[in-house]
């Protein structure tokens, strides 16, 4: 299945001289939730905004739907729907009125049928002729991204969609981000919040200084680069650990109580046998063990680091 | 073309002209009484006439014109300097919607506003002093090109101010005074010669000029350039606002 959208060689470089993309290549899936994750000021914005319109690329092409976002910028554009990083509304209008704004601009006609029930699924239905300025910040997200679902997008960018947003809220976006997918909606977000994009995402792509890190399944992600930690509970306390044991990458901590080795999942062998084994001949006894697996968070630091 | 799209801009624009009513439709029209009754009541009584007509009754397109030019670059510069500073310029920038549709729906509500406070005022007026309109309907056609070319002028400048300080900036120090001199409150031949001829440097003059012709048969240049003026500064717009678009000039980069 061709995807439904494809960035090539795309650059930005602003009037500063700042290059804040360069040479992106990233092809987004029919149906998928993508999850975007970079530190601040590594081109996830950017991105966003050049394949909505909101940029201008300095180079490069990207097609939304088959369609190039320059030369057919009204097909490519009426696919999308884009809920900003930022909480920016119209302060004056009740929220009936601004969703319904959104519908026209997308040249689509009136259907507040369509309206009510993104309002109602997005819990903003009993606040529909309440002014903007008067609802909290949560809402205010609500808001937008009711915005922009008004005019049936087939893809939706989430920038930040849970950022400032309280627990509780955010696993209610979540829901929400998969229902959309579940009727077909294809989700971009970008996240601080790893958790967010290990709870959600199907792929993962890690953007840094402007570049495309890396484009994974999820969970292959996590099997590739996901490390291991075996921690042994002693049944003694040692002091130091035994000539035989230094060739293992070995942690003594707790003052000498436990034993922590890391392991690679990916490698052919985790060394655990081996370990074991030279454990015992030392006559080190333990009382019980544990495994843990690096989170994605462990492994977008250790990305952003190298490279 | 997305018709509904213009649409969309074009009622959200007048819904705000409505919600503030006060200050875009009473606030110049109280303003322009009070000109009737310092210039055409105290100064004027002093003042037999002027080509003919009472003082009173020349400044009436004057006035008209004053309010126009200045509510038009204020409602287009703040209709789309608004969103810039909300940020929520950001959903017209993704929308469906040529660079034509989103100047269609800002400059025409801008403009119909201006029209509508022309009008006001005109009707205001009728309650000061007699008026006989000669050329209705080139008075109309003055009308709406002036408010059309300075709603296009006042959207450049809400595309270029970056603070509300810019915004008032430009019609401030420029139009108002540009306005004032432009011949509103008097007849540039009753000026010494060579501060006629620095006038007719003034744009302005020859709008009022031409408007005034149309109520009263009475102007300082002649019609056809006052109409060839006007066009010149509406084309001088248009091409500003269209290399705004491609250049994507505060707006994209």
């Amino acid at each position: 299945m061709s995807p439904i959208i494809s960035v090539a060689n795309l650059s930005k470089t602003y009037g500063s001289g700042f290059k804040a993309l360069k040479n992106v290549n990233l092809d987004i899936k029919r149906g998928e939730i993508f999850a975007l994750l970079g530190p601040n000021g590594a081109g996830k914005t950017t991105l966003i905004s050049i394949i909505c319109g909101i940029a201008n690329p300095s180079e490069g092409r990207v097609l939304v739907g088959g369609e190039d976002i320059q030369t057919s910028y009204r097909k490519a554009r009426s696919l999308i729907g884009l809920v900003p990083q930022e909480l920016h509304t119209d302060a004056f209008e009740s929220v009936w009125a601004t969703v319904s704004f959104s519908r026209g601009l997308f040249g689509k006609p009136k259907n507040p049928d369509h309206i009510e029930k993104v309002l109602k699924d997005l819990s903003l239905w009993d606040k529909k002729d309440n002014k903007i300025i008067t609802l909290s910040g949560g809402m205010k997200r609500r808001v937008m991204i009711a915005k922009a679902l008004s005019h049936e997008p087939q893809i939706l960018f989430l920038d930040e969609p849970t950022a400032g947003v309280d627990v509780e809220l955010r696993k209610g976006m979540w829901e929400v981000v998969r229902t959309l997918q579940q009727s077909g909606v294809t989700i971009i977000l970008t996240t601080h919040y790893i958790e967010e994009a290990e709870e959600m995402a199907d792929r993962i792509g890690v953007i840094n200084k402007g570049e495309i890190v890396l484009v994974e399944d999820k969970a292959t992600l996590m099997q590739k680069l996901g490390k291991k930690r075996l921690t042994l509970h002693l049944q003694g306390k040692i002091a130091a650990l035994p000539e035989s044991l230094h060739h293992y990458e070995l942690e003594l901590c707790d003052g000498g109580a436990t034993l922590v080795y890391d392991y690679d999942t990916k490698g052919e062998r985790t060394g655990i046998t081996s370990l074991l084994g030279d454990l015992r001949t030392a006559g080190i006894r333990f009382n019980d063990l544990d495994t843990t697996q690096s989170s994605l968070e462990d492994i977008f630091v250790d990305l952003v680091r190298t490279s | 073309m997305n018709h509904r799209a213009i649409r969309a801009i074009y009622l959200f624009e007048m819904a705000r002209t409505w919600r503030t009513l006060l200050q875009s439709i009473v606030s110049p029209v109280v303003s322009t009484s009070l000109y009737f009754v310092v210039f055409g009541a105290a100064i004027g009584s002093r003042i037999s006439q002027v080509e003919g007509v009472s003082y009173g009754t020349f400044i009436v397109p004057g006035l008209i014109m004053l309010s126009v030019l200045t509510q038009s670059i204020a409602n287009a510069s703040f209709g789309i300097y608004f969103p810039k500073f909300t940020g929520t310029i950001y959903e017209i920038l993704s929308a469906p919607i040529s660079y034509f549709e989103i100047v269609l729906g800002y400059v025409g509500a801008a403009a119909t506003k201006s029209i509508i406070l022309g009008l006001i005022i005109l009707a205001t007026a009728g309650l000061f002093v007699p008026l006989h309109i000669h050329h209705p309907v080139w008075m109309l056609a003055f009308l709406v090109l002036t408010a059309v070319t300075f709603s296009l002028f006042g959207f450049i400048i809400g595309i270029w101010a970056d603070g509300f300080e810019k915004l008032q900036m430009i019609p401030m120090l420029v139009v108002t005074p540009l306005t004032f001199l432009g011949g509103s409150f008097y007849s540039i031949d009753m000026l010494p010669p060579t501060w006629r001829t620095v006038a007719l440097l003034n744009p302005v003059v020859y709008l009022i000029s031409g408007f005034r012709w149309s109520f009263y048969e009475i102007a300082d240049v002649s019609v056809a350039v006052s109409i060839g003026m006007t066009i010149a500064f509406l084309v001088i717009c248009l091409v500003v606002i269209w290399w705004i678009f491609r250049t994507g000039y505060r707006l994209k980069n």
